[in-house]
This record gives C-alpha cells, structure tokens and sequence, in this order.
C-alpha cells in the first residue's frame, strides 16, 4: 500500500467526521421542525378519500404537500390537538373536550351492513342485526338463511365507523368478542368478500361488487334515501383544526368544500353537503 | 437379523427425511414462485417510475420506493458508526473483561427485541416526545437501532479476520492504535462490514411494523427528512389487506421479493468470498 | 499524542456503550408508558382478566397471552420436526456439492419479509381452510402453519451450524464401531448438539412470539380465549399492532403495558438462549 493512499484514507475518516457532526447539528436544528406541508391525519374511513382530494388538489397546486396518513379518529383529533397534525379527519362527533376545536363538515358517509354476494340474505331490521352482532343470533339458519354459523367482522376499538357503528345499531348492547377484527375497512370488505358465512359494517363509499350492501327494513342505501333521512346509519365525516384555518390550510378547506371536490366524493360514494350536487 | 432391522430402520428414517426436507424446501420455493408469477408481468418499467394514483390503484410505486431508499439510507448512516465503532472497541481496545461482556449481552438482547416493541419505542421516543412527528427521521432512527446488532457483529467478524502481523508490522513502525485503526484495520475490514451494511439493508427493506408506527403511511413524494413516507413493505400490506388492487399487491410483493433477494445473494457472495476465506 | 489517544479511547467506549444505551431506553419508554396503567388496574387484573374491551376499560390480556403460545406452539410443532429433517438432510444426506448450493437458499428464505408469507397465508391458505377444515380460516392453525415456516430457516441455520462445530471424530467414531448412518445420526450427532439444535429452537420460539404482521393478517384477531385451532385468535403482539394507531390515554397504555408483558417473555426466551450458547462455546 503507497503511502499517498493510507494518508487519504485518514483524511476520508476525518471528512466523514465532519460530516456526522453537520448532519447531528442538522438534525437538532430541525427538531424545531417547520411544518413544510400539511399533514392531514385521523380517520381511517375518511383517508381514502382525503387522499384522493389531496392529488387532485396538488394537481392543481403544484407547489404544496399534503401528507394524509390514518391513525383513527381519536389519534387525528389528538394530533390537531398537540398540532403534530394541522388538519384532523374524524368519521365521528366530536365529544366533551374536543367541541372546542373548529370542525367542519366535508361530506356525510353512511354505514352499509355488508355480505357475501352468494348470501341469500338481502332485508334485515334494525333489532335483527343488533341481536346477530351482539351474538344472541348465531346461525344464519335463524334469519331463514343456510344452516351455518354467522362469522361476525368488525372494525377495532377506537376506530370511528365502529364507534358510529355502536351508536346506530348496538346501542347498550356489545358486539360479540367472538368477531373477528380488522382494522380497516378495506380489511373488513375483503374478509366478508371471501366468506359467504360473514357479515360485517364498512363505509357505503367502500361497497363495491365484491360484497352486497344490506337493506334495513326495506330501506336500502342509496343516496335518495340517506339524504331524505330514510336511512338513517349516517355519520359526519369532520375535518378538526385547532383554531380557524388560514393559509394553505385554509386554501385546502375551501377547495374541499368545492363542488368540483364534492362531485369527486360523490362519484366515490359518499354523501355531498352541498345539496344541489347530487341533483346535477 | 439385527443387522438387516437396523439398515431397515435406517431406511424408513432417510425416506422420511428426505420426504420431509424436499417437500418443505418446495413449498417454500413455491410461495415466492406465486407471488413472483402473479406479480412479475406487472413489473414495467412505468411501474417503477410512476408514482401510486387513486388510492393505489393505479400508478407505479415510485414514491414508495423513495421512501424505502430514504429510509434504509437513514440507519445505514446513523447504525454504522455506532456499530462499526462498537466492534472497534471490542476487537482492538479492550480483552475480554465485564465492560466488553456487557455491551455483547446488551447487543444480543436487542438483537432479540421484536420490531413490534421498536415500533412502540420509536413511536413514543421520536415521533412524540422529540417531536420528530411521522417523519424518515422517526424511522431510519428506529431502524438504525434495530439494525445494530447485525452490524456490530458482522464488522466484528471482518475485524477478528485481519490477521495479526497487519497491526503489528503498523505498531513496529510506530503507528499509535487509532493509526492503526483507521488505517490498517478498518480499510481491510472494509469487504466484510460493507456486506454487514448489505444484509441490514435488506431487513429494513422487508421491515413493516416498526416503520408504520413511526414512518407512518403517506403516498406522498417526500419534501424533507421530516416528511412522513411508504415503504414498499408497507405499500404491499396496506395493498394486500385493503383489497385495493390485486394487481399492485402482488406487483409490489414481486418487486419486494426479487430487491430482499437481489441484496442478500450479493451479500452472501461477498461473505464467502471475504470473510470465510480469511479465517 | 498519549492524551488524544485517551481521549480517542474513550470516545470509542462511548459509542460501544450504545447499544446497552439504546436496550436501556426502550426499556425505560416501553416501562414508562405502560407502567402507570398495569398499576392502576392491578398486574392481576390486566394479566389474568380474560376481557379486552377498551371502551369500558376493561384490560385483560389473559386471551392474548394464551393465543401467543398456542400460535408458538403450533408453530413449533410444524418447525421443530422440519426443521431438524432439513438440517439432517442438509448437513449428513446429500452430497456436500449440493449442501453448498442449498444452505445460502435457506438462509436467503429467511431474508423474505414476514409480510409477504402473511399474504401467501391470507390469499392461498386460508381459504384452504375455511373450506376444508371450517371455522373462517382466519385462525391459529393458519398462523401456525405460516409462522411454522418463518422459523425454520432461523432452526436450520443454527441447527446446522452446531452439528458442523462438532469433532469429526464423532462421526468417524461411531462409524467404525459399526454403527449405521442413521443411528450415528440420531443417537450420536443430534445429541451432541443438542444444545446448539435447543438454542435454535428457543430462538425460534422468539421470533414466533415477536411476530406481529403476518399473524395480524391472517389470525383474524378476535378477541376470545380460543378453545380449537381453528378458532379466531389475537396475540400480544397483534393486539399492539391492530389497535395502536387508534388508542389513546388508558387504551394506549394498555397497548404499552401488553408491550411490557411481551418484552419480559421475549428478554426471557433471549437471556436463556444467549445463556446456553455461551455455554456450548465454554
């Protein structure tokens, strides 16, 4: 070895410490992050859609940064709360503390009680899938269905469907422990979408042709009747701020609450607050 | 006849075995074979270069792959030094004394540690009491310290190889040990802690658990270290569990098969072709 | 030149000290956050109580502790087996040319991500089972069966690598007292490494255990004490992993304190394997 090349190798080891000692200095300065961006986070019901608002309005604003990432609605809220988040997404009202903070409503989702296409099933009341998921029905056989066990699927506690979920139909009743739990609702359409014995809840804007949207005593979920009250598993879908938005932030309200976004929520399956959408 | 019942057990045993060994060793084979045959005709070239679309429908998965590079590029440069430095300090300052067993039972203990539990820590440590929120920042430090262990051994393995005479012929020349460290020992070890680098870039590349808690799961291009990123492992769990797109799912697993393995033949080679020689 | 050299030294310590640094604060965090909540609901309530409703403030992890060592258990009683028929086959029944070709294969199987065996679970077995066997297929037996096949590769490579430490005069010993191949296998070479082919095993047994997003996939998470192995189950891990990115307050802690339970039994497992390893080196 020349003596040239083991100088420079004592060199390299001296840049490289300079280097780590830049990027320590770097990376203290930015525990004071500036938020570059907004992040958008909570509701893993309203993400989906969030998201897909979020490209179209980067589509259009080259220059921001919207992150969207789920976490529930309780974590989003928290997080507008200790501001890690500016904008938090909640599929569900807000509650005690939390009414402090500045809500607004970006569109409506209904709850569809979902089944497997092959199932038989296509009507039940209010009282019947209450008595299927807290377990007291066990076999389908008794909804005069085929003669095999109900495998329930639910969403995990903290999730804002579920919580929605408990309010509409459980009310003081739980759901079975026996259920089994996915914590998406993506997860919960593809477990019932492979097991004709499965019933499960999902976000309407969710159904597609893999799962069967049930009727609720006669009423099905349709955007005409969801929007004259008929049906009525129907939850708001929040976006929280801690404090009025101003800004980017506020630039993303508006444009959220814009009838070229509310026409895209509704081609996806949700509910428009602005009515005259849904009539166009 | 105890001879014959003897070469009869013993053929009834090796049927068994071979049985056994063959049929495991296909079913293992045949799991990368499905997902690799379902996902490959997915993998073109706008695939990679095109970012997720719709939710992940439709798109590439650029973004992700970005994140994953950022990521894994973040604990090499954190978990390096620290491990490099610790088997430094192993093979060339101390014997074997209580400080030295201490620091390899606290290396394999955390070697032991499940990625849910670094998930927890990173989640709690960076993301909420550093304030670092779900940033590369938050992950690549999380994955750093998973990916320690691996690099302290497998430098220490490339460092107890350099045989002796090195140091001595520096030290007779008048080298001082950091000297002799920088500059006989650590260019030679360099083959075998670069493959130690190798082999840990390939488990941050699989790693999902940790990274989701503290990475969190943005689709978006990342602007800075402190933006939230998807991994690729994270994309596919996410695509897998959702049902969003089949076609991407196994798109995704495809092109996570084919990198995990790309990365950890290169670096068995380089372990055959350094490290066992030299011992 | 004597002081710099101190000084390099010490600096060289110092980051040798990390990883015992870093091993002492996820201790401390994990502890930290999980702590307060084991102490306000009682160790035995939260560890032995059998039901793990949040919203009610329930915490019993009892279930999940269950499930966690059925799943390992199944799992084990798919991989030991295996995974000793692949090392016998690997090291004493093929010819060494393809022993060369075979080994890096296992060791390159272990780099698979576990979320890509979860989905093969999810997309090829349970169905399988569902419709075979009953039950929703999401289940112990398909978490058995998946994390059967991610621990062998950590079984074999260990396993193997303590039959090739020992003395060949073992092997040549036993061979020409006129014992066959097989019994020198099995009565001679597997018990003398039975402790390196053990050590393999606890280790397997905590990979298992510390396995979270395959079994999230496929164990379907309910959350019962499981009477079958095809019943729905939710581990320690899982229960972490499903309901984390939700929780706060107690629930969140709850999620640390079940982190705490988990760390105990992985440190345990660990500390004994690292404990029979040094031994067999001694």
């Amino acid at each position: 070895m020349a003596d040239g090349r083991l100088q420079n190798q004592g060199f390299g080891i001296l840049n490289l410490g300079i280097l780590y000692s830049l990027l320590f200095i770097l990376f203290s300065l930015g525990c004071q992050r500036s938020k570059a961006g907004i992040t958008v986070a909570g509701s893993t019901s309203v993400e989906p859609f969030a998201e897909l608002l979020a490209e179209e309005y980067m589509s259009h604003h080259p220059k921001s940064h919207i992150y969207v990432q789920g976490g529930g609605s309780t974590a989003g809220i928290e997080a507008v709360i200790t501001r890690a988040a500016k904008i938090g997404m909640s599929s569900r009202p807000l509650l005690g503390q939390e009414k402090n903070l500045y809500s607004v409503t970006i569109a409506k989702d209904a709850i569809a009680i979902i089944l497997h296409p092959k199932n038989p099933i296509q009507d039940l009341s209010l009282d019947q899938i209450r008595e299927v998921f807290s377990g007291k029905i066990k076999s389908w056989k008794e909804l005069k269905g085929i003669s095999r066990p109900i495998v329930l699927v639910t969403r995990e506690e903290g999730s804002g469907t579920r919580e929605a979920f408990q309010k509409f139909v459980m009310g003081k009743e739980d759901i079975s422990l026996e259920s089994l739990v996915q914590d998406s609702n993506g997860a919960v359409r593809q477990v019932v979408a492979s097991n004709p014995s499965a019933i499960g809840y999902i976000s309407l804007g969710l159904v597609n042709n893999q799962v069967k949207a049930l009727k609720i005593s006669g009423v099905e979920p349709n955007l005409t009747d969801i929007e004259n009250g008929k049906y009525t598993l129907v939850r708001p879908f929040l976006f929280v701020f801690n404090g009025e938005p101003v800004g980017e932030t506020k630039s993303f309200l508006e444009f959220v609450l814009s009838p070229l976004a509310q026409k895209l929520l509704l081609k996806e399956g949700l509910v428009p607050i602005l009515p005259k959408i849904a009539k166009e | 006849m105890v001879n014959r019942t003897r070469y009869f057990t013993q053929g009834i045993a090796k049927f068994f075995i071979w049985t056994a060994a063959l049929s495991t060793i296909a079913v293992m084979i045949l799991i990368l074979i499905q997902i690799l045959k379902e996902g490959l005709p997915a993998l073109h070239l706008r695939f990679f270069l095109d970012s997720p679309k719709n939710m992940g429908r439709e798109g590439g998965i650029f973004s992700t792959i970005i994140g994953t590079v950022a990521l894994t590029g973040v604990a090499i440069l954190f978990g390096t030094p620290l491990g490099v430095g610790t088997a430094i300090f192993l093979r060339e300052y101390t014997r074997e004394s209580k400080i030295s067993r201490i620091i390899r039972f606290g290396t394999d203990c955390l070697a032991g540690v499940p990625s849910i539990i670094f998930g927890l820590f990173g989640f709690v440590f960076f993301v909420i009491w550093l304030n670092m929120g779900w940033s590369i920042l938050s992950g690549g430090l999380t994955l750093a310290a998973m990916i320690l262990p691996t690099i302290i051994s497998t430098a220490e393995e490339s460092i107890r190889a350099i045989p002796h005479p090195y140091r001595e012929v520096s030290y007779s020349l008048g080298g001082t040990k950091w000297q002799t460290v920088t500059r006989v020992v650590l260019p030679s070890a360099l083959p075998g802690i670069f493959t130690g680098i190798l082999l840990s870039v390939g488990r941050s590349i699989g790693e999902t658990a940790a990274v989701i808690l503290t990475a969190g799961s943005s689709l978006v291009m990342p602007t800075s270290l402190f933006s939230p990123i998807r991994t690729m492992a994270v994309h596919f769990y996410i695509l897998a569990r959702e049902g969003i797109s089949m076609e991407m799912a196994y798109g995704t697993g495809a092109a996570l098969i084919l990198l995990v393995l790309i990365i950890n033949m290169i670096a068995q080679w380089l372990i055959n072709r350094y490290i066992r020689h030299r011992a | 030149m004597q002081v710099k050299e101190k000084i390099i030294e010490k600096i060289f310590l110092l980051i040798a000290l990390s990883s015992i640094f870093i091993l002492g604060l996820i201790t401390f965090f994990i502890f930290e956050e999980g702590l307060p909540l084991i102490l306000k609901i009682g160790p035995k309530a939260f560890l032995l109580g059998e039901r793990w409703i949040p919203s009610k403030g329930l915490f019993g992890i009892f279930p999940m502790i269950v499930s966690s060592f059925w799943v390992t258990f199944g799992a084990l009683l798919l991989g030991i087996p295996l995974g000793l028929a692949c090392t016998i086959f690997l090291s004493e029944l093929i010819p060494p040319s393809i022993g060369i070709l075979l080994r890096p294969a296992i060791q390159l199987l272990a780099a698979i991500p576990s979320v890509i065996y979860g989905f093969w679970g999810l997309i090829v077995l349970v169905p399988l089972i569902q419709n075979y066997l009953g039950g929703p297929g999401l289940s112990i037996f398909a978490g058995s069966l998946v994390l059967g096949f991610m621990i062998l590769p950590t079984i074999i490579t260990i396993s193997e690598d303590s039959l090739k430490a020992l003395p060949p005069s073992y092997k040549a010993g036993a061979l020409a007292l006129g014992a066959t191949h097989w019994q020198t296998i099995w009565r001679v070479l597997i018990p003398a490494a039975k402790s390196g082919i053990v050590t393999s095993i606890i280790l397997g047994m905590g990979r298992a255990i510390g396995e979270t997003m395959a079994m999230i996939m496929i164990l379907g998470n309910a959350v019962k004490m499981p009477s079958s192995f095809l019943d729905s189950a939710r581990t320690l891990t899982t229960n972490i992993g499903i309901e984390m990115g939700y929780a706060s307050g107690d629930h969140r802690q709850a999620l640390f304190a079940t982190g705490i339970v988990l760390f105990f039994i992985i440190m345990a497992l660990n500390i004994l394997a690292i404990f029979l390893s040094r031994r067999r080196v001694d």
